[in-house]
């Protein structure tokens, strides 16, 4: 008897350890990102995150132009991938027979699948030259009189990265919301019908008001993918540290200047410095996780409340 | 003169007509929407899949040119020899996968079993939550840390520290997917081992992990698949190497490496290398990947009720 609750306990203990590994590693990256930053930290102070000017020469580093990068190139990541996602998973959930369902589905797996830097190869070899020899002259000359659209077209730049991003994070917002498409309950389809709405009025306005939180959530999800993609981004964005308005000059990332100069930084505060960004990056990318969680937990829980009422109605 | 009678019901007749045209009109506006929505909609589909189409037939169209026999035996040649193979960069591969099951594995299978066998709410709650953003933390940050704790200290690129860097990325996936398929397994299960007197970590031993086994494979499947083409964690870990590694203290080539500081080199020659690094890169991945499903399939049929 004595043997088996031995077991037991060395079992669960051994269980538990492994559990606290997990909050241990997430402190423990938090703890030494920060201690490795402190250099950094004490010298520039808050001016790290509001400064553009980076010179390892002489020492004056400031994250600006990086944070400005990251944060366009998501964004116009966001704004190509939204409509094109939520179109197809609309499609997915709703209009398209099983056998499409069930292929695209794959398709879209398999795209969520591809290395990072299998993208960044495409990209410097397909995408690259069709932007500059096409899109780039095209958008240029109709949409020339934007300053988004303006200036030399090299193919590497903003534009192409926040496109290969685009591409990159279409799964997930496909995957999420279709599982919220296809969790409304179809009484709600069914009422709006009813009404004598159309098959897509009905749609809309379910997705609009139901599945709302649980997109956001999904889209939330995707924006931190894409504010810590490197390799693909590092590989055509065109790693230049200016601050441009406009799409088709070459940009930086927070997360590309770290796969790009970690391994030449020669003094103790570049590599600080480095660190540093690291650390805003992790800040950030866990920022935007906990909000998505939450607004995801939130669905769920109405779904489950939902699922209840409905139960206690029969 | 028309009679204010009369004209009432000319003007009624009238307007009832207009309301009957403009609700007719809107009715077919709306009808005409629904049906370029559906065609709209097809079109995010197929523009979805065309980055797919385009990947997966430049990698077979330039990448088979170089595959050949000395690409998988032979060791990268210097710039401006033709020929030469990645033969050590999928081994290291392979070693890297090898080692970051090590870590990420027993971690993230002991971390599955607790969350589902043991913990009170709250404290799952906690790990559970920590666990998803674990899983949200770019990748190019898990690099940085290992190299601060296991590089820097050695003052050694390694294959240890590349291998750790991967391992400590498979922990939120393996998790999840354990916790998951040991909810499933059903209670009358363990009540029946914990009836006969048999201890109740045999019973999660020998019982549950046995009944879930093939959903955690399934987990383990997907979260190498995930980390096996990454590169941002083992740029300044594992770092590439041109030549065979000679102990795991040593830095140590990688294909997703390899690929990467040959795509962004200036030679014809190491591009076309490049494109077949990234199709066996690619085929490893899917392969992993179609496997998990096939392991899934199973699990699902397992768990299924018998009739």
């Amino acid at each position: 008897m004595s043997r088996k609750d031995t077991g037991d306990i060395v079992f669960r203990r051994l269980m538990m350890f492994f559990a606290c590994m997990i909050l241990v590693i997430v402190a423990g990256i938090l703890f030494e990102l920060t201690r490795s930053s402190l250099p950094s930290i004490r010298k520039f102070g808050f001016s790290f995150l509001f400064t553009s000017t980076w010179d390892p020469v002489f020492e004056k580093f400031g994250a600006l132009p990086f944070i400005y990068g990251t944060l366009l190139s998501s964004f116009v990541a966001l704004l190509l991938a939204i409509p094109i996602g939520l179109g197809t998973a609309i499609y997915l959930a709703e209009y398209s027979p099983w056998w499409v369902r069930n292929t695209v589905s794959l398709l879209v797996d398999l795209l969520a699948a591809i290395p990072s830097v299998v993208y960044g190869l495409w990209g410097i070899f397909v995408l690259v030259p069709i932007m500059r020899n096409h899109v780039e002259p095209f958008l240029g000359k109709y949409f020339g009189f934007l300053p988004f659209f303006q200036g030399p077209q090299y193919g590497v730049g903003m534009i192409s990265a926040s496109l290969i991003l685009a591409v990159m994070i279409v799964p997930f917002i496909i995957s999420v919301s279709r599982e919220v498409i296809l969790a409304v309950p179809q009484v709600y389809k069914e009422s709006a019908y009813a009404m004598g709405a159309t098959r897509w009025e009905a749609l809309i306005s379910i997705i609009l008001s139901y599945g709302r939180s649980g997109i956001i959530g999904g889209i939330i999800l995707a924006l931190g993918r894409a504010i810590g993609e490197t390799m693909a981004v590092t590989m055509i964005i065109g790693n230049n540290v200016k601050i441009s308005a406009s799409l088709f000059s070459p940009g930086y990332t927070l997360a590309s200047v770290i796969a790009n100069e970690f391994t030449e930084a020669t003094s103790d505060l570049y590599l600080s410095a480095l660190v540093e960004i690291g650390l805003v990056l992790l800040f950030v990318s866990i920022f935007v996780n906990v909000i998505a969680r939450i607004l995801i937990w939130s669905v769920q829980q109405k779904q489950l409340s939902g699922m209840k009422a409905k139960l206690q109605a029969i | 003169m028309v009679s204010p009678t009369k004209a009432i019901v000319w003007n009624e007749s009238q307007t009832s007509g207009y309301l009957a045209q403009l609700f007719q009109r809107t009715r077919q506006k709306r009808h005409w929407v629904d049906k370029i929505i559906v065609y709209l909609l097809t079109a995010c589909s197929v523009l979805v899949l065309l980055p797919l189409l385009s990947i997966l037939t430049h990698l077979v169209s330039q990448g088979i040119s170089a595959i050949n026999v000395d690409f998988f035996t032979k060791l990268p040649k210097p710039v401006g020899e033709h020929g030469g193979g990645m033969a050590n960069a999928i081994v290291g591969t392979l070693i890297l996968l090898g080692i970051a099951m090590g870590v990420g594995v027993p971690i993230g299978l002991g971390a599955g079993i607790y969350l589902s066998e043991y913990a009170n709410h709250r404290f799952a709650m906690v790990i559970r939550f920590v666990n998803d953003v674990m899983n949200g933390i770019p990748s190019i940050v898990y690099g940085i840390f290992t190299y601060v704790v296991f590089v820097l200290p050695f003052k050694s690129f390694s294959a240890i520290s590349g291998g750790a860097a991967l391992g400590i990325m498979m922990i939120p996936i393996v998790t999840r997917t354990t916790e998951e398929f040991i909810r499933l397994v059903p209670n009358t299960l363990r009540e029946a081992g914990l009836a006969l007197g048999v201890p109740r970590w045999r019973v999660i031993t020998d019982i549950v992990l046995q009944t879930a086994k093939g959903g955690i494979i399934t987990g383990i499947m997907v979260a190498l698949a995930r980390v096996a083409g990454e590169t941002a964690p083992l740029l300044f870990t594992a770092f590439g190497n041109r030549f065979w590694h000679s102990s795991l203290m040593e830095p140590i080539a990688a294909l997703s490496l390899q690929i990467f500081s040959y795509a962004i080199s200036p030679f014809d020659d190491w591009h076309r290398q490049a494109w077949a690094g990234a199709l066996v890169l690619i085929a490893i991945v899917f392969i992993v990947n179609i496997l998990a499903q096939y392991f899934v399939r199973r699990q699902a049929r397992l768990l299924s009720p018998k009739k």
